[in-house]
């Protein structure tokens, strides 16, 4: 029992101590400004999906509208910047994200009260409600929000810290945003170990029950949405300083929607899950946006795959595979894996090749010629050849996706039927 | 004399037209093991969740230990000393063993909303939790997610949750329904065991439960009470028999032994 707990706290220590680690190495790894700016995006919205689960995964809430604390977050946290750039307050930089976390929790308080009234399909209906309210004041108000074109501000104000660090240099925003990524991201966690945080969860299982073993739901919903409130706005101070404009798109419903999407693809159901798709998801949009016009149709069909197929997301995945992994049994699925990937790989060239060249046909065939380069090859859309290799790519993937899709289920039953025998111990 | 651990008065409850509950009055005294029979949709279900705050009032009052509580809301009635539980298992099903009763000593021991407490450390909610946990018999069981209990356990789990937070009065309603014979008896031990000391009120069809364990029977026939009693005065009867008892007490009394699965539906 000692030798257990020792050996967990251990693996806990090792746990906190690689994640600070490689916080801090990777700017060595990849110190390209492109890379560093990308990082410092994906770090704020870690932090960010992270918040939102804490509603979604933890507490069974649904928001349509988180954007809007981290949004009204960042509003604060630029108009803060802006005052110390202007010498009218004297304040460090380096603690501007918790003056918006201090605006998001203040709106949590404000909206919460509202929202938090109810729960289930009302409480998401008054998310979305609230957040159109706030997208369309950003409009009305341009005073505060800067209308369309947004406020901006230089983030090197005020006297620097140790003398050095600005905030100018990316690589300082980068070690900014990653030292509150850890600290958030460890506080989050420790939420999850509290009174609070376990009775979120009942509340999430089982509301009813709650209100007879001596706790309000409504109160246990508003306090959640606060802190969440407040984690969201630390991820817009964040944003705030990374960008240095902060516009109406910052509380709109696309980042609400965004926000969501990225932490259900990661995984709802275990704390790591939204860190997972704000990494894969955040890479996903960044690159893809740049090399297709069809990476919102992209995005939205893994999107559907994994609510219809994988609803535990990418961290669901990897935590089935964990007992195998102790059993070290994880070997003999290898190969029905490698059987899934080749089928998945398939089916996504003809998924893409059909795609690109509706694309192509629809926005661009016009005026460049029928003729199209993909990843070097030439193609003509309107000829029959590529479209044969569609359905033969077509074809074959869902075959294999049914070979592979059998095997898979033949060989995890075979698998775990003999943990199970062997996890009685 | 103390005042009674419950107390209702006049107790009515419409809904819309329909009268379900037509003024109940009863005393129960402190430390009573109280029984509610009554035929198929008579209200049994209905005045557990006047008296627990689920439902409110039309009229009448109900008092817990002398204080009034009509018309609070479930958890006001809960931190007053009345814990519940229910007829189809509200437990929390993605939450191991272990959790769902710690989860329900949370409240008692004064950690309320905490964010600032760490749980791991919590050194009396884990021991409490763990100490009714082996006293329902889970023990065994205490890693395992609730969702994947067996029935019986996720009754024995629901009356821990029910007990955990240390209140005087425990309402049980149908606690053995649809267990068999021998499950049930276990359940009874457990009950009888569990509420040592507490005032105990419970709903129940099967009626080899409710002479094994009650002090008095109240019977509920079309949402009025038309006899509070000793068990053997109730068997005895005239009015009980004819009301609701009659073939069902002769028909336990017979197949007494067997696996009379006497918990069906109530409305």
């Amino acid at each position: 029992m000692m030798a257990a707990a020792q050996s967990k706290s251990r693996g806990r220590w090792l746990l906190w101590g690689g994640y600070g680690l490689l916080l801090g190495v990777l700017p060595l790894l990849f110190h390209q400004g492109f890379a560093l700016t990308l990082m410092c995006q994906i770090g704020t919205v870690m932090i960010f999906s992270l918040s939102f689960n804490m509603l979604l995964g933890q507490a069974g809430m649904l928001s349509f509208g988180h954007a809007v604390y981290a949004g009204l977050g960042a509003y604060i946290a630029v108009h803060t910047l802006n005052f110390i750039g202007k010498g009218t307050i004297v304040f460090p930089v380096t603690l501007l994200p918790l003056v918006g976390g201090l605006a998001g929790a203040f709106f949590g308080v404000l909206f919460g009260y509202v929202t938090t009234k109810k729960s289930g399909t009302p409480f998401a209906m008054i998310t979305l409600g609230i957040g159109e309210l706030v997208a369309a004041m950003a409009l009305m108000f341009p005073d505060f929000f800067g209308g369309e074109g947004g406020i901006s501000t230089n983030r090197v104000a005020g006297s620097p810290l140790l003398g050095f660090i600005t905030y100018g240099p990316q690589i300082q925003v980068y070690y900014l945003v990653a030292a509150w990524l850890f600290v958030c991201t460890a506080a989050l966690y420790a939420y999850t170990q509290t009174p609070l945080g376990r009775i979120a969860n009942a509340v999430r299982d089982n509301p009813e029950r709650v209100e007879f073993i001596g706790y309000e739901t409504r109160r246990v919903r508003y306090l959640v949405l606060i802190i969440s409130g407040f984690f969201a706005g630390v991820s817009g101070g964040l944003s705030a300083i990374n960008f240095e404009i902060v516009s109406a798109e910052n509380v709109s419903a696309i980042r609400s929607g965004t926000v969501l999407l990225f932490t259900y693809i990661g995984g709802i159901g275990f704390f790591f899950g939204p860190m997972i798709g704000s990494i894969l998801l955040g890479l996903f949009v960044v690159v893809l946006s740049t090399i297709t016009n069809a990476w919102l149709l992209y995005l939205g069909l893994f999107f559907v795959l994994v609510v219809m197929y994988c609803p535990g997301g990418i961290a669901g995945l990897i935590m089935l595979q964990v007992p195998l992994v102790r059993a070290r049994r994880l070997r003999a699925m290898l190969p029905a894996y490698a059987l899934a990937a080749l089928a998945g790989v398939v089916l996504l060239a003809g998924l893409i090749l059909a795609v690109e060249m509706l694309y192509y046909h629809a926005l661009e065939a016009a005026n460049a010629g029928p003729v199209m380069h993909l990843i070097g090859i030439e193609l003509n859309v309107l000829s029959v050849p590529p479209w044969i290799a569609v359905a033969v790519l077509a074809v074959a993937g869902f075959a294999l996706l049914a070979a592979a899709r059998r095997l898979v289920a033949a060989r995890w039953e075979r698998v775990t039927n003999g943990l199970a025998g062997g996890a009685l111990r | 004399m103390n005042a009674p651990a419950l107390e209702l008065a006049g107790v009515r409850k419409s809904f819309g037209k329909t009268a379900i509950i037509r003024g109940v009055d009863l005393q129960i005294a402190p430390g009573e093991r109280h029984a509610i029979i009554g035929p198929n949709g008579a209200g049994k279900s209905t005045l557990f969740n006047l008296v627990s705050g689920r439902f409110g009032l039309s009229a009448g009052r109900i008092r817990l230990n002398g204080e009034d509580v009509s018309n609070l809301k479930p958890f006001e009635i809960n931190r007053k000393g009345l814990s519940r539980s229910f007829q189809i298992t509200n437990i929390f099903h993605n939450l191991t063993v272990f959790e769902n009763v710690r989860c329900a000593v949370l409240w008692a021991l004064g950690y309320k909303y905490s964010f600032w407490h760490r749980l791991s450390r919590l050194n009396d909610a884990r021991e409490r939790a763990d100490g009714i946990i082996e006293m329902i018999g889970l023990s065994a069981r205490r890693e395992v997610r609730a969702g994947l209990l067996t029935y019986a356990e996720q009754r024995a789990l629901e009356i821990g949750i029910t007990i955990a937070g240390g209140a005087d009065v425990i309402l049980l309603d149908e606690p053995t329904a649809g267990m068999s014979r021998s499950e049930s008896d276990r359940a009874v031990e457990l009950i009888r065991k569990v509420t040592a000391g507490k005032t105990l009120v419970m709903v129940e069809h099967d009626m080899s439960v409710v002479f094994g364990l009650a002090d008095r029977i109240s019977v509920l026939v079309y949402g009025e009470i038309i006899a509070t009693d000793t068990p053997q005065n109730i068997r005895a009867n005239r009015a009980v028999q004819e009301a609701y008892l009659g073939t069902s007490v002769s028909h336990d009394d017979d197949e007494s032994g067997n696996a009379g699965n006497a918990g069906g539906g109530d409305a």
